[in-house]
């Protein structure tokens, strides 16, 4: 079969990718630097193709309800903002991830605190693989630094998040949602029958109760002593995810002497940086978290048995750095290098401030 | 006529709604929960549309509306129902989608998404206990308090200086193009219980059938929230409540 290779922005690839894999929904509410991916899929019109409904909500409130009532009926739904829409979603994420809804929700983050600004940032890391909203709950957490993994994360969170039965998150930075690459498009598969939902989510409060007991998607229980048991199967899904789903790819480690951590944009910087590095003698690697949350704990703790030192690199003020120390526990000093309110450093930047740690150390 | 006569299956003159699950209800003695339970119950049965419905609970009182009526069930965030029910009825076009809301879910925090799902003309139906007061927290005031009346939070009665004005939210709703019926109802006598299936009735159907929004607001007794007997409870609704809610049919686009 022939490639079906296009040119378009990280955002545009998410909307093709999302009707292409059979998504049932979307609901989003417009906030820059993601709005490409509304307008896409308002211009693709994919409810007279595939049948999948695309509907602009009055804000990022109604928009993550709208995904969990969707959801609910066992649907595959997604939204899509950027920071500050997603905070508005916590409330949502957290009924999300207390109902056990395989949704699919994109955070194209830019900077904050605050209305920030709409350029890219990594900041929202914490509130990402940390919780967010109230209550002990994890996202599988999937960070692309490319156009197109924007497109393939698309396919692979809802996959993940249908396997689990929990939400899965891409969460981009704003260059990834707004630069413009070559990308190879997944191939179109049909959405899920009624029947297939039926079979495969037999939670789905699909309505049709003819031939079986009601179903009631809840996420209230009075009862301590059954909220707990409830908080258990819970914490017993995110250690399988943990143990099955961590995800990450190494650059350069075999000989390395020090290592870069980064995701997103930003590790693509790191590695030109690298390759600079290279050619003047210092041997740098780079690991690149692709699942934020599982954390790739393993990898970095091996790695520290081996480097002089690790720098994290992050479009903030120093966010992954805390679970990489905890994976580190010390053994080689972890620097942070970090720029905020929408900088993005070139690679010689990134190289001097590990040069100078080096110096200093 | 002697007992065992009355037993008997042809003397039976009323049962529990088939859809009504056999569970003692949490709501107070005297409250209109019940009776409007029992309506929604009988109708989506008498409809039969049981099997094909899916229904949005709110946060309130009736949180719990789905362990008593035996269909399929989400149960919302606060306020969010609106917005929960647009998502669940988008994408299952073919389902009676409700959602059954209380005035703070509804008409304070729900605002928003309550007014935006009429406004599109959602396909839903929007069942609304306004009883004025915050009844699951404790009695405290609610965008429907009425001026003067006396909650949790206001103590010395509600001021308009401070709280403004008891928000008359069907009103708003009427005004909007997406709403095909909008009604105020009672339950408060046989007649007025009548009265108010009958419109849930012709709600459900108007929606059902693709009208757009329904909502059926259901005047109601608070009365372990106003602190009276059901009884007194009653009288007091009838002679407050009804002056700032009038019992009746604000719009209706679709014939009876």
């Amino acid at each position: 079969m022939k490639e079906d290779v296009k040119l378009m922005k990280g955002n545009e690839a998410i909307a093709h990718a999302a009707i292409r894999y059979g998504a049932d929904g979307y609901f989003g509410y417009p906030i820059t630097p993601q709005s490409e991916v509304l307008e896409t899929l308002e211009a693709l019109m994919p409810w007279e193709t595939t049948g999948m409904v695309v509907l602009q909500a009055e804000s990022e409130v109604a928009s993550i309800n709208m995904v969990y009532g969707g959801a609910s009926t066992g649907k595959a739904v997604m939204t899509s903002s950027s920071s500050p829409g997603i905070s508005l979603m916590q409330e949502g994420l957290s009924y999300i991830a207390a109902g056990e809804l395989p949704v699919l929700v994109v955070n194209v983050m830019r900077g904050g605190p605050g209305l920030g600004t709409i350029h890219p940032s990594q900041s929202d890391y914490f509130q990402a693989v940390k919780g967010g909203g109230h209550g002990d709950y994890h996202f599988i957490v999937l960070a692309p630094s490319t156009v197109q993994e924007m497109a393939d994360f698309v396919g692979l969170g809802f996959d993940l998040a249908f396997k689990y039965r929990t939400p899965a998150m891409l969460l981009a930075d704003g260059v990834v949602g707004q630069m413009m690459e070559k990308v190879v498009l997944p191939p179109a598969r049909p959405r899920r029958t009624e029947e297939e939902i039926a079979i495969q989510c037999p939670w789905a409060v699909t309505g049709h109760s003819a031939h079986r007991k009601p179903n009631v998607l809840t996420t209230l229980e009075l009862d301590s002593a059954k909220m707990e048991v409830n908080n258990e199967r819970f914490q017993r899904t995110y250690r399988l995810i943990e143990d099955n789903e961590v995800r990450y790819q190494e650059y350069y480690t075999d000989d390395a002497d020090y290592i870069f951590i980064a995701f997103g944009s930003i590790a693509r910087i790191c590695l030109k940086a690298i390759e600079d590095a290279r050619e003047q003698g210092l041997k740098i690697g780079l690991i690149r978290p692709i699942t934020l949350w599982p954390f790739p704990s393993k990898i970095i703790a091996e790695m520290s048995h081996k480097c002089k030192g690790i720098m994290v690199v992050e479009l903030n003020a120093g966010q992954m750095i805390e679970d990489v120390r905890l994976a580190v526990e010390g053994r080689v000093p972890v620097w942070h290098y970090g720029r905020m309110g929408g900088i993005v450093p070139n690679p010689p930047e990134v190289l001097d401030a590990l040069k100078s740690h080096i110096d200093n150390a | 006529m002697n007992p065992e006569d009355i037993k008997r299956p042809e003397n039976k003159v009323y049962s529990r709604p088939e859809l009504l699950c056999d569970v003692s209800m949490h709501y107070c003695p005297g409250c209109s929960h019940g009776v409007v339970h029992k309506l929604v119950a009988e109708v989506l049965k008498e409809m039969g549309v049981e099997h094909n419905c899916i229904a949005v609970a709110p946060v309130g009182c009736a949180v719990f509306a789905y362990n008593y009526i035996g269909v399929d069930w989400i149960e919302a965030a606060h306020g969010r129902a609106p917005a929960v029910a647009t998502g669940a009825k988008r994408l299952n076009p073919d389902r009676l989608v409700f959602t059954y809301q209380g005035d703070g879910d509804l008409a304070a925090i729900g605002t928003a998404e309550t007014i935006h799902a009429a406004n599109r003309g959602e396909n839903i139906t929007i069942i609304f206990i306004n009883n004025a007061i915050y009844g699951m927290t404790g009695g405290q005031m609610a965008p429907t308090t009425l001026e003067g009346q006396k909650t949790a939070t206001t103590p010395y009665g509600r001021r308009v200086d401070l709280n403004g004005y008891p928000l008359k939210i069907s009103n708003l709703l009427a005004q909007l193009d997406g709403t095909c019926y909008v009604t105020r109802q009672s339950v408060h006598t046989p007649a007025a219980v009548r009265k108010a299936k009958a419109a849930i009735r012709h709600a459900f159907e108007s929606s059902y059938s693709g009208h757009g929004t329904s909502v059926v607001e259901i005047v109601s007794t608070c009365n372990s929230g106003w602190k009276m007997s059901p009884a007194k409870a009653n009288e007091w609704m009838v002679e407050h409540m009804f002056e700032a809610y009038p019992i009746g049919d604000l719009k209706n686009t679709v014939e009876k």
